[in-house]
């Protein structure tokens, strides 16, 4: 039952319904990390031992990862652009580059993690290690679905369909990547 | 005759914009998968209102265990001092989560808000259909807790750990963990939500609504969709922590392994207390709907009503940790919620005499929605009240975790939950259902359920005074809570309680005979101002088939000197 | 409003009391006077024949002084209620009195009892750093032995979960945190024996997590501790 009705096509703010929504969206997820990030760092202020913990995150990765993170936040402009001017299947490409840069970061956590827990660091090793895979984990799942939505707009724009979604799939993957850009430094920088 | 609208590329239309589906939908599409604003409304209601017997059952089972401690329950059984915690927890949490929130926020404003400000359905309608099979879903997981290995979740619904991190403490391993995911499922049903009700309300008013021209309780519904958002937030990273522990072994709020109690608190009451003005609001607007249609007379100062909403939702932020004033808090803190707590009274008690300045001047009829949207102001003013002694940190000292607390918020929360749905139920019926509730058995509900409703609470109060605590299965092993004048206390509330829920099947035979049987309703059978009014009972798919609505004035018209009528329809051109 | 229901046994009960009361009525005030408000308007606009509604904005000045001024009083009032209740909570709470004479109680509440250590003859509770003092204490289970008319200082623990220690005539109520020790302070103002309470959800056995404080003569309380110390010996 494919249905747009009339409410969905006005606009009584001046900003279309769909961007009205992701950012609505977004107010609610900063409230989420800002809940996590703060309880986080109430804790590590108070544990001064958490800096001894600390020094064993790759901090490598997680430079190389916020790297990755960043690019594919470029080509999500991109593809924003290019749907602007109305070339859907050069917007679908620029999306899947995103796509991709989402599962090298993926793939990247994968191997940093595997080689944290063989050394013992797991999720319950202490207080410091359960938020790292907390806050990683939780981001982490966000990535996910952006991918996973980012390929159904995908497929859609590149029959020139829907392309409006483009620009929503940007802000919804701007903000994961601004998440990230908190936790890169709480988890990885300050030691 | 109402104007055809226009959509934001400025085509003149009818139809434009929909499927066109000339085929009748199956039973599937139609009821069970729809996508419509006002179906789902209606599963959402239907939810609630079986979540609301079940929940009610549950006070049954541990209010006559309280009466008469240890004696076989009818329909029940004995309740075990297990059985009992688990029995007060599920009570809370289903009470708040899958009642109030689904009938008052879901149901009323998926209903509601694309009529009330003219336009053909939600923004999202898959969305909208989504966010009712999540919340489904989050209804199945509680009910199916009680059923696993040693039962329902039982450390009470503010859920503290160590206590509920732990099924070494609280011996539900499995049921611990059902509960958070129960709640969590049904915190993300309620941001999908949200969503919608926010976006449609913002952008999809009818040609000439103006923000002032926006119904109350559509601007109420918003306000607390947006406190939802903004503060549910860390208890969902909370929730999460609390299911790492209880499952994972991870010590987030355990002190062995480097956790903090207190951290959990912080975060569930960081929603905890905005989350009881997020289905405040909602029940206020029920109020400022049916005032004005049965005083004949517009909403009083409209716009300040609005800046207290907005005004209390923001300070809602600022006082959460009058829940935590003994828990082991810094006490210096302390001092800082009791002047927020006690201030946040203000712009509360400054609606209510909004409400009631509105009834000046009136032509006021009590029909029955009338009698429940007035019967909330006089019980709801107990409940505001009664706070202030528990927000005063120096008096909280002796009420907190005291039976006076329990009345309090159930003075706030029983009309907030059950007179603010019935002020609605009552007042929307005809629209939703077509048909008139039948108004003899509508009043005689009503003074059932009011009369026993204070007959179960200001016994409580008393109790609470004289110190009993809560959570208790039997209070034989307090000498100077089982004098017999008390256990008296506890016996009339519990028979109250059994006459309130043998009025409520009037209510239900009422509802479900009136859908069938009830007179057919006209579309405007108030004589009200608002958009809803203007289409057929029910109304059709698509709301108004004939163009959407334009608006040419503000939603409380009544009594305009020199007019026929006494009512003046937004949509009405002059 | 409280001492009508259970005593005052405490130094600050009545201080307590007193808040209550104050807030008692001031909200009993402005409740009667909303509600009776309320009501008049229910008779007094009701439906007549032939009598219509007034058309009111609310922006009307002689009519919104009505909310208004009512509005700036509650402000006031609750100004009043504040600076009593932060005062007794300071005094509660924030304050801990010590005294030449003092005593001091540890408190420890489990799944599901409490436990109490008192000092023995001594006086003294002792601790990690004063291990002799320790030595005549006296323990008991869901007993708390005191003496009235005495300044006492209690160190609240809790072993597993959370619970709450209260005493309602003294309008004495502590959550008790696994993993912290809680000071708090109390004096007696008569004898008596009492309920102790749990006051915090503690799992199945939180409603037998019953107690009894005892306020004893200084002479009662030595014939109670020698009998301790004769039980210990056998």
């Amino acid at each position: 039952m494919s249905f747009r009705p009339i409410a969905t096509t006005r606009a009584a703010t001046g900003a279309p319904t769909g961007r009205l929504a992701v950012w609505w969206l977004i107010a609610s997820e900063i409230v989420i990390f800002g809940g996590l990030l703060a309880s986080y760092l109430m804790h590590r202020l108070g544990h001064e031992e958490w800096a001894n913990y600390a020094i064993h995150t790759n901090t490598m990765a997680g430079a190389f990862n916020t790297f990755v993170l960043l690019t594919s936040s470029l080509s999500a402009v991109l593809a924003h652009n290019a749907a602007e001017m109305g070339d859907g299947p050069k917007a679908a490409k620029y999306l899947v580059a995103t796509i991709c840069g989402g599962g090298v970061f993926l793939v990247i956590k994968t191997f940093e993690w595997s080689n944290e827990i063989i050394h013992g660091y797991t999720i319950t090793a202490n207080s410091f290690w359960s938020f790292y895979y907390t806050a990683a984990g939780i981001h982490g799942c966000h990535v996910i679905a952006g991918m996973i939505i980012m390929g159904f707009v995908a497929v859609d724009a590149n029959r020139n369909k829907e392309l409006h979604r483009v620009e929503l799939c940007g802000i919804y993957w701007h903000f994961v990547d601004l998440v990230w850009i908190f936790l890169f430094p709480l988890l990885y920088i300050a030691k | 005759m109402s104007h055809p609208a226009t959509d934001a590329e400025g085509h003149g239309h009818g139809h434009e914009g929909h499927d066109d589906h000339h085929h009748d939908p199956s039973f599937w599409e139609h009821y069970i998968f729809s996508t419509d604003h006002k179906m789902i409304a209606k599963q959402y209601l239907l939810t609630g209102m079986a979540m609301a017997v079940i929940g009610g059952f549950l006070v049954y089972c541990f209010r006559m265990q309280l009466a008469f401690p240890g004696m076989h329950v009818p329909f029940y059984g004995v309740v075990s001092p297990m059985e009992y915690n688990a029995l007060v927890t599920n009570h809370g949490t289903i009470m708040i989560f899958w009642v109030a929130m689904p009938v008052l926020i879901a149901a009323f404003g998926n209903f509601c808000i694309p009529l009330m400000i003219g336009c053909d359905d939600m923004v999202f309608p898959r969305l909208n259909r989504l966010s009712y099979q999540v919340f489904l879903l989050s209804a199945i997981v509680i009910v199916a807790s009680f059923f696993v290995p040693n039962g329902g979740f039982g450390g009470a619904w503010t859920a503290y750990p160590p206590l509920s991190g732990n099924a070494e403490y609280s011996l539900t391993p499995l049921g611990g963990s059902m509960w958070v995911l129960a709640v969590a499922l049904e915190f993300a049903a309620f941001l999908i939500g949200g969503i919608n009700f926010v976006t449609t309300a913002m952008n999809s008013r009818a040609p000439g609504m103006k923000w002032h021209d926006v119904p109350m309780i559509v601007w109420m519904i918003c306000i607390a969709s947006i406190l939802f958002m903004a503060s549910v937030g860390p208890l969902i990273a909370g929730a999460i922590m609390l299911l790492f522990d209880q499952q994972l072994g991870t010590g987030f709020f355990d002190p062995r392994v480097g956790g903090d109690p207190i951290l959990w608190q912080h975060l569930f009451w960081f929603f905890g207390h905005p989350e009881v003005y997020v289905v405040l609001l909602p029940a206020t607007g029920m109020v400022a709907e049916v005032m004005p249609v049965f005083a004949r007379k517009k909403l009083f100062a409209y716009k300040t009503i609005l800046y207290t909403a907005v005004g209390t939702g923001v300070l809602s932020f600022f006082v959460w940790a009058h829940h935590q004033f003994i828990s082991g808090i810094d006490p210096r803190m302390a001092n800082v919620f009791t002047v927020t707590t006690v201030l946040i009274s203000i712009p509360i008690a400054e609606m209510m005499f909004l409400y009631i300045a509105t009834l000046y001047g009136g032509s006021i009829r009590l029909t029955t929605p009338m009698l429940w949207g007035l019967a909330f102001v006089a019980e709801f003013l107990i409940g505001g009240v009664t706070g202030i002694y528990l927000g005063a940190s120096g008096a909280d000292i002796y009420f907190h975790d005291t039976y006076f607390v329990l009345a309090h918020f159930h003075y706030t929360f029983f009309p907030i939950a059950f007179i603010g749905t019935f002020t609605g139920l009552t007042y929307w019926y005809p629209k939703m259902f077509g048909r008139m509730m039948n108004p003899t058995l509508g009043k005689i509900h009503f003074w059932g359920t009011i009369i026993p409703y204070n007959c179960i609470f200001i016994p409580l109060f008393v109790l609470g005074a004289a110190g009993q605590h809560r959570r208790i299965y039997n209070y034989n092993h307090f000498p100077e809570l089982s004098t017999p004048d008390m256990q008296a206390l506890r016996i009339v509330a519990t028979v109250s309680l059994l006459v309130l829920i043998a009025f409520q099947f009037l209510f239900l035979w009422n509802f479900f005979y009136s859908m069938w049987f009830g007179k057919k309703a006209p579309k405007n059978p108030w004589r009200a101002t608002t958009l809803e009014w203007t289409t057929e009972s029910p109304p059709p798919h698509g709301n108004w088939p004939d163009g959407l609505p334009t608006v040419y004035r503000g939603a409380y018209e009544y009594g305009v000197p020199g007019r026929d009528e006494d009512y003046w329809p937004q949509n009405e051109p002059n | 409003m409280i001492e009508f229901y259970i005593e005052q046994a405490s130094t600050y009960a009545h201080e307590i009391d007193n808040v209550i009361n104050v807030i008692g009525v001031i909200t009993t005030f402005w409740w009667a006077l909303t509600t009776a408000v309320f009501f008049y308007f229910i008779w007094r606009f009701r439906y007549r024949e032939g009598v219509p509604s007034q058309y009111v904005t609310g922006k009307e000045k002689h009519l919104k002084r009505w909310v208004n001024i009512p509005h700036y009083l509650i402000i006031l009032c609750d100004m009043v209620v504040i600076v009593a209740a932060v005062r007794v909570w300071y005094m509660v709470k924030q304050d801990l009195p010590t005294s030449d004479d003092m005593r001091t109680v540890r408190i420890i509440g489990q799944q599901w009892a409490w436990s109490f250590e008192h000092p023995g003859p001594d006086g003294k509770l002792g601790g990690p750093d004063d291990l002799a003092a320790i030595e005549d204490n006296i323990y008991t289970v869901d007993e708390l032995h005191t003496t009235v008319d005495t300044l006492y200082h209690y160190k609240l623990e809790a072993r597993d979960v959370m619970h709450s220690f209260s005493v309602p005539v003294f309008r004495l109520k502590q959550d008790a945190l696994p993993g912290r020790v809680i000071t708090g302070w109390w004096q007696a103002t008569k004898t008596g024996e009492w309920d102790i309470q749990c006051a915090e959800m503690c799992g199945i056995g939180h409603g037998i997590m019953a107690a009894r404080i005892f306020v004893e003569t200084p002479e009662e309380h030595e014939v109670w501790m020698q009998a301790q110390a004769a039980l210990a010996k056998k």
